[in-house]
């Protein structure tokens, strides 16, 4: 794939997909991260870097909790906020995407943080915007979501230090989930021990195995000395396409309980990126037991965003000395 | 430590003068706030000097430089540290050098995003011609009237000495 | 240029129908072919004579697959633009599918295309016919008034008939009216809403994928039902290794199936979309380099019989969005011969093969008078230079819609006249 990502000196200058990019970016991304963690859990809470820029939400498919993290990122970078959300109609109603992107370019932003319910449309915008603008992808379809994967690999840092020793596990609707794929591509990027997929096989995507990771349709073997276990959530309309029988059912055979634990490692962490299903895909008692960082994960995401945006908007270098 | 003579000589100079401007009992109300990195190295000096009672405050400046976008972003930076409560104090700003004044601005922007200090008092060790803004100290070891192509610099923490370069273009 | 009698001087006839290779003079008057040789038979005064020294003088080609868009689509293309674009590319008879809009299903949309083709002046327009009414797959079309209205095969282009009674009955009647059933093999449900081949490259994209069984259950269903019912079928253009297969055991069985490939599946995979290139969004989707292999296997062994554009052409709008919401297709007429070409180096083909597969075969599949240099018939007739270096460019392709992923490729052999009925329609300059 053509990596419009980096500009010609290999700096980050849209964030489109995980996919691409290399060991030391994604680690610059967690340490950039980092620094913008204490900020905010300091007074100030503010880092104006990007200060007089402005910063589009262009959400085509809705969604308040990233919108509202991206949005709170922005705001702490002292960027100027613009929220679009366009149902997908609208644009079918006449309007081409490419029109209304130049509609929007007309006024004079910066960067746009895209979401789409269909793959390959962040990519889409980032090729056919003026070039000045940057383009950070808030999930793309059955693509990727880079920054969740960012925020994931941040907790799991935060939590277990170096990735090399870790067995981490997937578990959901692989097929449909933006969020495993970037995920896959972060932890084997990083250097994960193993990197595993649990789910039925209707959930599964054919020639998952390329992308770096093992097949598990048995939740049990899947957990077994896991270092992190992620779940996905899963949708009501799989039930529809035929793709499983029923929620009890799912829950029955895949979801996370506390006996379906047992297997892990003892100090396996429960991670899930959101919103989760209770008795779905996770026991009440897992995701607010002592081995759930979910919580932790929500307030890593806003520093992690920030640091992205901010690596975008000036490109990462060594510190000069000002006189 | 290892501290040269005229980097001594200027400490000593600077701590006469805050001593001068403010009594015992007003410099126990005095927070001292030292920008990185330089600065946190004048400071720490000052401070011990000075016997402050308030803890030392560390001001990072790289979130609110100015020349970002050119400059980029250090993945490493670390963070500003600011122990107490500065609404309503009286503040000694300190830093190594003042050249241009837009270290200097920054940290003024920083330091009123915690909220509103009765005053502030910029104290440099070496004050040099360059300005670009119109900031002055209110305390300064010596001034320094420099050619173009040199370059005044404090080096430390251990040995802490002051230097002026001759930058080869 | 307007005088009827010409003479083609020098050039290297290739006339794979008549088993021709050599360098000779072809002699035209009155629309038809009168002679061939090195001197022009008795009484024959040429109005013009075209220098053809370096060049291949071969029939003018028969391209399988080509949708003008005209009626319903003109914003993609018209009879005059597209035949047109076909005859400078050197095709001088196209076969269009029955997909318009109104469709092909009744005498007077069927005579409506002829006679603006023929208005038109430019390639043969030769129409298939709906298999059903509206192609909706319930009512048989009339199949025996629109052959008598100038169709030359049935097909239900892309709309699947779910019902299998329907199905069987409307291919036995197709039989009975010796009608040729042109097939897309693919299943209704599977892959339904499937924009890529099912595999690595859809899993890694996120897009939604169309299995290979997709293909081979509808060819499996099709070979049952042609053993039934004995209707002649042509596969439109398979796209897995397995399907060919299948096709090539029920050759060798005896049945009476033919299959065609486009152009491009002898050239891109579904690695071509790793970039979201909607350029190469197409239908069957483009599937595996094991896959394109076997095709270019099948090409060789006779199993696929013929080279087609499979020309879709298409407004900027259609391929200018997120993958899965463009319109699959290529704008292809002008690659069919450049790509062609090419294999005579990739596959070590001689040019008669090549040329076999893009005049004489095609002409047999669609039964018509085509395909041919042959004294008395039309002098439908392509002239090329098969050394001319050159670029695809949008400013050189000759369709009205350039959505093409060979943009950009560099090309040997290239069109220099065209002659339909015997009158020069294309000359490049």
């Amino acid at each position: 794939m053509k990596n419009i990502q980096l500009d010609s000196q290999g700096r980050l200058k849209h964030f489109l997909s995980i996919e691409g990019l290399n060991r030391g970016l994604l680690v610059d991304i967690l340490d950039t991260a980092a620094s913008f963690v204490t900020i905010s859990e300091k007074s100030s809470k503010k880092a104006p870097l990007l200060r007089g820029k402005t910063i589009v939400n262009l959400f085509f498919e809705p969604s308040t909790r990233t919108r509202t993290t991206f949005e709170l990122a922005a705001k702490r970078l002292a960027a100027d906020v613009l929220n679009i959300n366009i149902s997908t109609s609208a644009t079918t109603k006449g309007e081409t995407l490419i029109d209304m992107l130049h509609n929007i370019e007309a006024m004079h932003c910066d960067m746009f943080v895209v979401r789409h319910d269909q793959s390959g449309a962040a990519h889409f915008i980032a090729s056919h915007t003026s070039p000045n603008i940057s383009v950070i992808n808030a999930g793309d379809g059955w693509h990727e979501h880079p920054t969740q994967a960012m925020l994931d690999m941040y907790t799991i840092r935060q939590y277990k230090g170096d990735f090399a020793k870790l067995r981490v596990a997937i578990v959901g609707d692989i097929l449909h989930s933006r969020v495993a794929r970037s995920q896959i591509h972060a932890l084997t990027t990083l250097g994960a021990s193993e990197v595993r997929v649990v789910a039925p096989k209707t959930l599964i995507p054919l020639g998952v195995e390329s992308l770096g990771v093992h097949v598990f349709n048995q939740l049990e073997e899947g957990l077994r000395d896991v270092d992190v276990v992620i779940m996905l959530r899963l949708q009501k309309e799989r039930m529809q396409s035929a793709l499983l029988p029923s929620q009890h059912e799912y829950f029955q055979f895949y979801g996370l309980t506390e006996s379906a634990l047992e297997v892990a490692h003892p100090d396996a962490i429960v991670m899930h990126p959101g919103p989760i299903n209770r008795g779905v895909e996770i026991d009440s008692h897992v995701a607010d037991g002592k081995r759930s960082v979910i919580l932790q994960q929500v307030s890593n995401g806003i520093a992690v965003r920030m640091a992205i945006m901010a690596m975008i908007a000036g490109r990462i270098t060594d510190q000069k000395e000002m006189h | 430590m290892v501290i040269e003579k005229n980097v001594e000589i200027l400490l000593a100079s600077i701590a006469n003068q805050i001593k001068q401007q403010y009594g015992a009992k007003t410099r126990e109300q005095l927070f001292m706030i030292g920008i990185h990195t330089g600065g946190v190295w004048v400071a720490e000096q000052l401070h011990q000097m000075l016997e402050l009672t308030s803890p030392l405050g560390k001001l990072n400046i790289a979130f609110y430089r100015d020349d970002f976008t050119r400059i980029g972003l250090h993945p490493h930076v670390q963070p500003s540290n600011l122990p107490i409560d500065i609404n309503d104090r009286k503040i000694i700003l300190v830093d190594d050098v003042l050249h241009t004044g837009r270290t200097v601005r920054a940290a003024l922007n920083e330091i009123f995003d915690y909220g509103r200090p009765a005053s502030i008092d910029l104290t440099v060790l070496v004050q040099r011609n360059g300005r670009e803004l119109p900031i002055q100290p209110t305390f300064f070891g010596c001034a320094l009237h420099l050619n173009k192509n040199e370059h005044v610099k404090l080096s430390g923490p251990d040995p802490l000495s002051l230097d002026v370069y001759n930058k080869k273009t | 240029m307007s005088g009827s009698a010409l003479s083609i001087l020098g050039g290297r006839v290739i006339d794979p129908a008549n088993q021709k290779d050599e360098i000779t003079n072809v002699y035209v008057d009155e629309g038809e072919i009168v002679a061939f040789g090195d001197e022009p038979p008795e009484d024959f005064r040429a109005d013009w004579k075209i220098d053809a020294k370096g060049h291949i003088v071969c029939p003018g080609l028969v391209d399988l697959s080509v949708r003008l868009r005209e009626p319903g689509a003109e914003h993609k293309g018209t009879i005059l633009s597209e035949t047109r674009a076909a005859a400078n590319n050197g095709i001088t008879s196209l076969c269009c599918p029955p997909d318009t809009d109104p469709v092909i299903d009744t005498p007077a949309v069927a005579e409506l295309l002829q006679h603006r083709a023929k208005k038109a002046g430019m390639a043969k327009v030769y129409p298939l016919a709906a298999l059903t009414q509206n192609l909706a797959g319930q009512q048989l079309a009339e199949m025996g008034d629109l052959k008598e209205a100038g169709c030359i095969g049935v097909s239900n282009a892309f709309h699947t008939i779910e019902n299998t009674e329907i199905l069987r009955h409307a291919m036995e009647y197709a039989a009975s009216c010796h009608l040729t059933l042109y097939v897309h093999a693919q299943d209704p449900w599977l892959g339904r809403d499937g924009c890529a081949h099912e595999g690595m490259v859809s899993t890694r994209l996120g897009l939604p994928g169309i299995p290979e069984t997709a293909e081979t259950i509808a060819v499996a269903r099709y070979l049952l039902l042609i053993e039934l019912t004995g209707v002649r079928t042509h596969f439109c253009r398979l796209s897995s290794a397995r399907a060919v297969d299948m096709v090539r055991q029920a050759q060798k069985q005896g049945l009476p199936v033919t299959l065609d490939v486009a152009a491009h599946q002898l050239f891109l995979t579904d690695m071509d979309i790793l970039d979201y290139n909607s350029q190469c969004h197409v239908m069957p989707p483009l599937r595996t380099q094991r896959d394109k292999e076997a095709l270019r296997q099948a090409l060789l062994d006779g199993t696929i019989s013929t080279i087609c554009s499979d020309h879709q052409p298409h407004e900027d709008d259609a391929k200018l969005r997120p993958f899965a919401m463009t319109s699959p297709g290529l704008s292809s007429l002008d690659t069919l011969l450049p790509l062609s070409l090419r294999l005579t180096e990739e596959l070590n083909l001689d040019l008669n093969t090549v040329l076999n597969l893009l005049t004489y075969k095609p002409a047999q599949i669609l039964e018509i008078d085509a395909g041919t240099l042959t004294v008395g018939q039309a002098a439908d007739i392509c002239i090329f230079n098969p050394d001319k270096e050159w670029c695809l460019e949008e400013s050189n392709m000759h369709s009205a819609r350039y959505n093409s992923p060979f943009i950009g490729w560099g090309f040997k052999g290239r069109v220099t006249y065209t002659l339909i009925n015997g009158k020069v329609v294309y000359m490049r300059c």
